[in-house]
């Protein structure tokens, strides 16, 4: 399997990331090479294995439907400068 | 000309009523101060650990029942991911290819027929947190992550809704199901209940799938209904002029009554689904399920078919009383003290469903109680008040929540049932309206009416009609 440019540059928008022709083509590369390494694992017989969807023997984690006290405005704004009345502030969306 | 049927599947989301977040431990409420129902976890601090509510997987597992789903005995969580300032995490958390309930149905009445809308699937998820876009030029928008994290339910039906009015039976036949339930409130105006459509046309007869449209930001029922109307006419313009459907997604502007395009097919969104590693599995036994299954509550369809048994009520009156949960309480603890169901019925559908419409109010704000409306009836029946008055004295009982013996005693309203004064006022009508008595004895019978609005008029509507009646017929 191969990646196109195409789809190199959707992956780019949808991570939000701008890309220069150089660095397209590099990553195209980079990209084609690791799934090439990747696909290796095609080789193995998976005939009788049932599909991994997790990775430790666990199930059925729950908590109790009870509330725990959230942050103190003080916390909740703790990392950032960026907020006004209660709220987070960020750039403009619409 | 080619006849056409709209082909309609509807995603409802509601907002669950639990204590608390799906995956932390913040307060679920709505209407607090901004950012002050928030954690590490809901604000997507690195290191976090979402776990599962326990009460999300069981109201999701109780409406999966009532909306006779399969539950799956494995299911699990994944992400979704998108960028948007919303959703701190850039993912939601969400169920994609295993969701908690498949394959249900809904059945509603329409004037015709009974139709069964199939139900895809129902799937927990998360929400997102609410924007505020800055006012004016501002060059920000403000982010209140209150919401983020709290319970959903993402209900899904197949394509088998045919017309708009369908679409809004179903809507009001589900939000009646999950509150009876009790594991929401299904208030849309809060959005603990939001819609969207996927629509598409067809040559009644076939049973081809067209490319459908997808309309969002409906925020009523009746909304639903008008843009679903709209969007069936834009198509079949469409067809009839013989230009392609393009898929895509429109947004309702309910002031102008209209949709308009929001994005297209190659703009959708890719979201990259993919297991969720720090949630746990779901493996959920039959036992389990069955335990939940019995504590279901009586259902509105099964309610209704009780109150035609019990009550002797028609279906159209059935069916309007149990619609709400509350309604319907309301009702049953009415009859529990008073003899005449329909009676009751008739107040309540009317009056009092009047009232709470008016004033923009639900049954549990009115200070009007079961008990004042069968006091109520009761003076009725004594023959203290008539039923014109009665009106009155509910709508200021309504008004104020004082008993119905109080209004009638403080308005002086008690009926005048007084022969000798009542025969006073007919011999005055009568002598006063000589011609309208000749009228009535020329065969016109409408001209009695007018003798005992007259007498009632007088009165300010408290004299005993049945009296006055029989007092201008001995007099004629």
């Amino acid at each position: 399997m191969k990646l196109t440019r195409e789809e190199i540059e959707q992956v780019a928008e949808l991570a939000h990331i701008a890309l220069g022709e150089d660095e397209i083509i590099e990553l195209h590369n980079q990209f084609n090479d690791f799934i090439q390494f990747v696909e290796t694992i095609n080789d193995i017989n998976t005939d009788d294995v049932e599909p991994t969807y997790y990775l430790l023997p666990l199930k059925n984690v729950w908590r109790p439907d009870q509330h725990h006290q959230p942050l103190a405005p003080d916390e909740v704004f703790h990392n950032t400068h960026e907020h006004d009345g209660g709220f987070f502030k960020v750039p403009r969306i619409l | 000309m080619v006849e056409y049927e709209a082909v309609i599947g509807l995603e409802v989301h509601v907002e669950l009523r639990t204590k608390t977040k799906a995956f932390c431990s913040c307060p679920n409420e709505f209407g607090s101060e901004p950012n002050s129902n928030v954690c590490p976890i809901c604000l997507a601090m690195p290191g976090t650990l979402p776990v599962l509510n326990k009460s999300l997987l069981e109201y999701g597992i109780r409406t999966g029942l009532a909306l006779n789903c399969e539950i799956a005995h494995f299911c699990k969580f994944d992400r979704k991911n998108y960028f948007y300032p919303d959703l701190p995490k850039a993912y939601q958390l969400s169920q994609s290819d295993f969701p908690l309930c498949l394959h249900g149905y809904l059945d509603v009445e329409t004037d015709l027929e009974t139709r069964r809308i199939r139900i895809n699937r129902v799937h927990m998820e998360e929400d997102a947190g609410k924007l505020v876009h800055g006012e004016g030029n501002a060059d920000y928008s403000l982010v209140d992550l209150n919401r983020g994290g709290v319970p959903l339910l993402e209900i899904v039906t197949e394509p088998d809704i045919r017309t708009p009015e369908e679409a809004r039976l179903y809507l009001e036949n589900l939000k009646a199901i999950i509150q009876y339930l009790g594991v929401s409130d299904c208030k849309m105006e809060e959005g603990s209940l939001r819609c969207d459509a996927n629509i598409s046309l067809r040559p009644v007869g076939t049973d081809i799938l067209n490319t459908k449209v997808e309309i969002k930001n409906m925020n009523s029922f009746r909304a639903v209904q008008r843009a679903l109307e709209g969007e069936i006419e834009r198509q079949h313009g469409l067809y009839e002029t013989g230009e392609s459907i393009i898929q895509q997604t429109r947004g309702w502007d309910d002031v102008t009554g209209t949709t308009s395009l929001m994005r297209t097919k190659e703009e959708a969104a890719d979201y990259r689904y993919f297991p969720d590693p720090d949630l746990v599995p779901i493996h959920l036994t039959s036992e389990l399920v069955e335990s939940i299954r019995k504590g279901l509550p009586e259902l509105p369809a099964a309610r209704k078919e009780r109150f035609m048994d019990d009550f002797g009520l028609p279906a159209y009156d059935a069916g309007v009383l149990t619609s709400s949960r509350e309604l319907a309480d309301y009702f049953e603890k009415c009859v529990s003290d008073y003899h005449d169901p329909k009676k009751v019925s008739n107040w309540v559908m009317v009056e009092f469903l009047r009232l709470l419409n008016t004033h923009n109010m639900e049954v549990r704000d009115a200070k009007l109680t079961p008990s004042h409306l069968v006091e109520m009836l009761q003076l009725m029946d004594q023959g203290t008040i008539s039923g014109k008055i009665a009106k009155t004295v509910f709508e200021e009982m309504f008004a104020t929540g004082k008993k119905a013996g109080i209004v009638v005693e403080e308005k002086g309203l008690l009926q005048i049932s007084d022969e000798s004064k009542l025969a006073e006022m007919v011999e005055a009508v009568l002598s006063a309206h000589p011609e309208v008595v000749e009228d009535y004895r020329k065969g016109k019978g409408k001209a009695l009416g007018f003798l005992v609005g007259q007498v009632m008029k007088q009165t300010r509507g408290k004299a005993n009609p049945q009296m006055v009646n029989k007092l201008l017929l001995e007099r004629i």
